[in-house]
């Protein structure tokens, strides 16, 4: 069992959504979803507050119920596939009356449970908060802490709902790197929710812009990783994405242009 | 071991007491206070020691002890269970909580009458009325804890895979627990309460029993004691009540809990 965590094997699950919508009563928040995701894919959804992505992202998780269509994890019904998935929500959620390990056990029996949340506590940087309660961490360690949580399942779907949301600029940036270096280490599929542009290029393999319940935009970016955000590639799709969100009409043909070339 | 300046704080909350006890002492000495009316200091410890010796005292205050106990035992659980039962199952609140809140309304005292007429003047009627006192504070406060556990901690722990019994273990009961802690330290209170009216009504042994009897005789020292008995106690169950959530509560920072 330690050897598959040290050498993992890749273990990305691939996502099929077909058709989905979802609706709140007369409200349609999703309509009609198609989207392929390959195995160990990273994908960023990005999106004016509203739109639809968290939505989306709670579908994939298995939290609402779509009113239309289905979700495909590797061929099989989501249901049949939960337990390879996990989500990492905006706050960092930990039981407050649980240590720091405990919480990263949280769902794990009890003997195997302690060695591989240590495992994954070192992972995030956090081995020696093992004993802390939660209230005395900062808001970028209990992030971490859900990251070495969601980790220690070995996901094989990571879901992430604008997880670094409420972070610092420095934080942040630390964070990033830390979930794009367990992503490439362990090969899951990662599904990030962000409203940060800049963020999403730094993280994704392709950046979807969703709009009034439609993925209206399914960019690939082909950057060489580790990615700098100063270099000039990155500032001009980070630029095309933004002002696509934006919806600055003066770009648009522009942009259309672009994907239609 | 510990500093003076920690000494003379924890000295500060009794400088009061003791200033009233003096103040009663001299007024006694001085002739200002009857003995009928109030007897002073010396002589409700002369009374105390008396009764401790011949043994009286610890006896009765092990009869009221137990009845206090017993009454909390039966009245607590039965809120609890019922307060769990509400909180968690939709269908039980339904059938219920209303019935349990129109009830929550008499005060247990005006049910003396009825409790006389029911079970006589014997124990029963006694725990019955520190059962039913106990109840309603535990039962409302666990029901309301229930369901104000953040729902969100529920949604996480639902889609790390726990249900049942292991979700109510881990999120449910832990993120109820606090609300169900100030039930207990009200219950605590209220139990005293009801047993001293309890004792007071009627009753063969405790300590209500012993001022009752006092009275007859005149006895204002050993009335005296009693009373004070009461106030002892009660500071007694409210210490335990702190410690308990000082323990449970030890995450959270409002108990000042330092890591297990």
């Amino acid at each position: 069992m330690q050897r598959d965590w040290i050498m993992p094997p890749a273990t990305g699950l691939g996502v099929c959504l077909d058709g989905l919508g979802k609706r709140f009563g007369e409200r349609t928040v999703l309509d009609n979803i198609d989207l392929d995701v390959r195995p160990g894919e990273f994908v960023a959804i990005v999106g004016r507050s509203g739109c639809g992505k968290s939505t989306l992202l709670r579908l994939l998780a298995g939290l609402e119920t779509p009113s239309a269509g289905d979700v495909r994890l590797d061929g099989a019904p989501l249901a049949a596939r939960r337990d390879d998935v996990r989500i990492m929500f905006q706050e960092a959620r930990l039981l407050p009356w649980r240590t720091v390990l405990q919480n990263v056990q949280l769902g794990l029996d009890s003997n195997a449970g302690a060695t591989r949340a240590r495992e994954a506590l070192a992972q995030v940087g956090l081995a020696d908060r093992a004993d802390d309660w939660p209230a005395l961490l900062s808001g970028g360690q209990r992030q971490r802490v859900a990251l070495a949580r969601a980790l220690v399942h070995r996901p094989r779907l990571l879901l992430l709902d604008e997880p670094l949301g409420a972070l610092d600029a420095l934080t942040r940036i630390e964070m990033q790197r830390l979930i794009e270096s367990v992503w490439r280490e362990l090969r899951f599929t990662a599904v990030l929710v962000t409203h940060d542009v800049a963020e999403a290029v730094a993280l994704a393999d392709r950046v979807l812009l969703v709009e009034e319940g439609r993925v209206t935009l399914d960019e690939p970016v082909a950057l060489a990783r580790p990615r700098a955000h100063a270099s000039p590639a990155f500032a001009e799709l980070e630029g095309r994405v933004l002002s696509r969100v934006l919806n600055e009409p003066a770009r648009d043909d522009d942009v259309n242009a672009r994907l239609a070339a | 071991m510990r500093s003076p300046s920690v000494h003379l704080r924890g000295l500060v909350p009794w400088l009061m007491p003791i200033a009233v006890i003096v103040g009663w002492e001299i007024a006694s000495r001085s002739g200002w206070l009857s003995s009928r009316i109030l007897p002073e200091p010396f002589a409700v410890a002369t009374a105390a020691w008396n009764l401790l010796k011949s043994g009286e005292l610890v006896n009765d205050v092990a009869i009221s002890t137990g009845r206090a106990l017993a009454g909390l035992a039966i009245g607590g659980s039965l809120g609890l269970a019922l307060g769990l039962l509400t909180g968690t199952f939709k269908t039980a609140e339904t059938l219920l909580d209303t019935t349990l809140q129109m009830v929550r309304n008499v005060p247990p005292l005006a049910l003396i009458p009825l409790v006389i007429l029911w079970f006589g003047i014997d124990e029963s009627a006694k725990l019955f009325l520190v059962a039913i006192g106990v109840f309603f504070p535990i039962y409302l406060n666990t029901y309301h804890g229930i369901k104000s556990v953040d729902a969100d901690l529920v949604e996480m722990a639902r889609s790390y895979g726990l249900t049942g019994w292991p979700l109510y273990r881990e999120v449910i009961l832990p993120g109820a627990l606090p609300s169900i802690l100030v039930g207990l330290r009200f219950s605590l209170g209220l139990m005293w309460v009801l047993l001293i009216v309890a004792e007071t009504i009627s009753a063969q042994s405790g300590i209500g029993y012993m001022t009752m009897n006092a009275r007859e005789f005149l006895q204002t020292d050993v009335v005296l004691v009693g009373v004070l008995l009461y106030a002892l106690l009660g500071k007694l169950a409210d210490l335990i009540a702190r410690a308990l959530e000082r323990h449970f509560l030890r995450w959270n920072p409002a108990y000042q809990g330092a890591p297990a």
